[in-house]
């Protein structure tokens, strides 16, 4: 039967980028649609009435929104090149991290970003314990997945690309190659493979994406 | 291999619970670990470091955390009994409806638990937004699961357990069976199920610590 893969997403989403990233390593071929997100299309409303959020996947006309449930969809329909460990323990501990980085590391940063005074202190401490945690879980390795990229380095490609970009912009000093000198070595690790370029935003459209969007955040809160 | 399956827990925790309903749902026997989340033992820090949380199960000695992540584990490791449905689209629907009642349903409710006045009317419309996509999915089911209950069951069952509870503390009804009757029948079919039933936490008991964890909360607002 003939497969039809439609992914719905954005050029500057770290979620949308990752779903990406799998099919191109599983070798999927997909068309892509680009949302506008301040205009969301008639297909993104119907097929993720829930969040319409992206990225949604659309496989013979069955969606699937979530970034990291399509993540796991993507492994199971196309077992090529696997993202999940095969061992039970492995499998729970990628997804534990999975939920790591895009519910505490994600906030955490976030808040760090914008947070002043007494509050930016704590909230950058957090952010550094946090780090650690996952740094520490390269234990040696060159990726999370041990030889080869998996679901974690999937995942984590927001720490590796968006998190120096934002800090590039705004001129801090929390996410250092000095701080966390293992994870930067696992970031120019996986900078350097191809497929991860391919599915990375164009560098300078995207610093000035971050840019605008830092500087509508800063005059919408004062 | 003599299995050694430890769960550290506490009696009310709903995220726990989920795990205790699954290794029971399957006939796996388990050692339950109190613990006491206001001295938190050495061992739950050992276990779960990065959030210092429980549930954690300890599978031969290795721990896992995060009541969804274990539910899968569990899932995985004791096959009988399946969580998950067979076919990767409906384990992709039974994921997505995990992950909303945590994302979703379970911060609308507890705003409207802890919420007064105008900001509670809101929360409720939250609420309300939430239930209408349950009460979609249920259309033509008895369960999330189809005709036993499944993952996004156990994963939606704190609704069941719980919202009676809040309902009680807050004088209000959150879950109204007129505007909502699939989601209000499941509601009362899931804590029907003998292993559900068997497993629910002391009502009275549970009311008392409920309440003044909200007193407590708006004390300090």
């Amino acid at each position: 039967m003939a497969e039809e893969v439609k992914l719905y997403g954005t050029w500057s989403s770290p979620f949308s980028r990752r779903i990406e990233l799998a099919l191109k390593l599983k070798g999927v071929p997909f068309e892509y649609i680009e949302e506008d997100l301040s205009n969301k299309s008639p297909e993104l409303l119907k097929y993720n009435p829930v969040h319409k959020k992206i990225p949604v996947l659309v496989h013979n006309s069955k969606p699937i929104a979530e970034s990291q449930v399509i993540l796991e969809y993507i492994d199971e329909i196309w077992n090529n090149n696997p993202i999940l460990p095969q061992d039970p323990y492995q499998r729970a501990m990628a997804r534990f991290w999975g939920k790591f980085i895009d519910e505490k590391a994600l906030a955490t940063r976030m808040k760090a970003n914008f947070a002043e005074g007494k509050e930016r202190e704590l909230v950058t401490e957090e952010f550094f314990q946090q780090m650690k945690f996952l740094e520490n879980e390269l234990n040696g390795k060159d990726f999370f997945g041990g030889e080869t990229i998996g679901f974690v380095d999937i995942v984590a490609i927001v720490v590796a690309i968006w998190f120096p970009l934002t800090q590039e912009v705004l001129g801090v000093e929390t996410f250092t190659e000095e701080k966390f000198p293992v994870l930067f070595k696992w970031i120019r690790k996986i900078t350097e493979i191809d497929v991860v370029n391919e599915c990375r935003p164009p560098r300078e459209k995207h610093l000035a994406y971050v840019k605008a969007r830092i500087e509508g955040l800063k005059s919408a809160s004062k | 291999m003599a299995e050694e399956v430890k769960l550290l827990t506490t009696w009310s925790s709903p995220f726990a619970l989920r795990v205790v309903w699954a290794l029971k749902l399957k006939g796996v026997q388990f050692d339950s670990i109190e613990e006491d989340l206001s001295n938190k033992s050495p061992l739950l820090l050992q276990y779960n470091p990065v959030h210092k949380k429980i549930p954690v199960l300890v599978h031969n000695g290795k721990p896992i955390s995060e009541s969804l992540v274990i539910l899968e584990y569990v899932d995985e490791t004791w096959r009988q009994y399946p969580l998950l449905p067979d076919g990767p689209y409906d384990r992709a629907r039974a994921h997505f409806w995990a992950k909303f009642s945590d994302d979703k349903v379970s911060p609308s409710i507890w705003g409207v638990f802890i919420k007064q006045g105008k900001e509670r009317e809101e929360a409720f419309d939250q609420i309300f937004e939430n239930l209408k996509f349950l009460e979609e999915e249920l259309k033509g089911k008895r369960f999330f699961g189809g005709e036993k209950i499944g993952f996004a069951d156990l994963a939606l069952g704190w609704i069941a357990e719980r919202v009676c509870v809040l309902e009680e503390i807050i004088g209000v009804k959150i879950v109204e069976e007129e505007k909502f009757p699939l989601v209000s029948a499941w509601m009362q079919e899931f804590v029907k199920v003998p292993i559900i039933k068997e497993s629910l936490p002391p009502h009275e008991k549970l009311v008392t610590k409920i309440r003044g964890i909200r007193e407590k909360f708006l004390g300090a607002a």
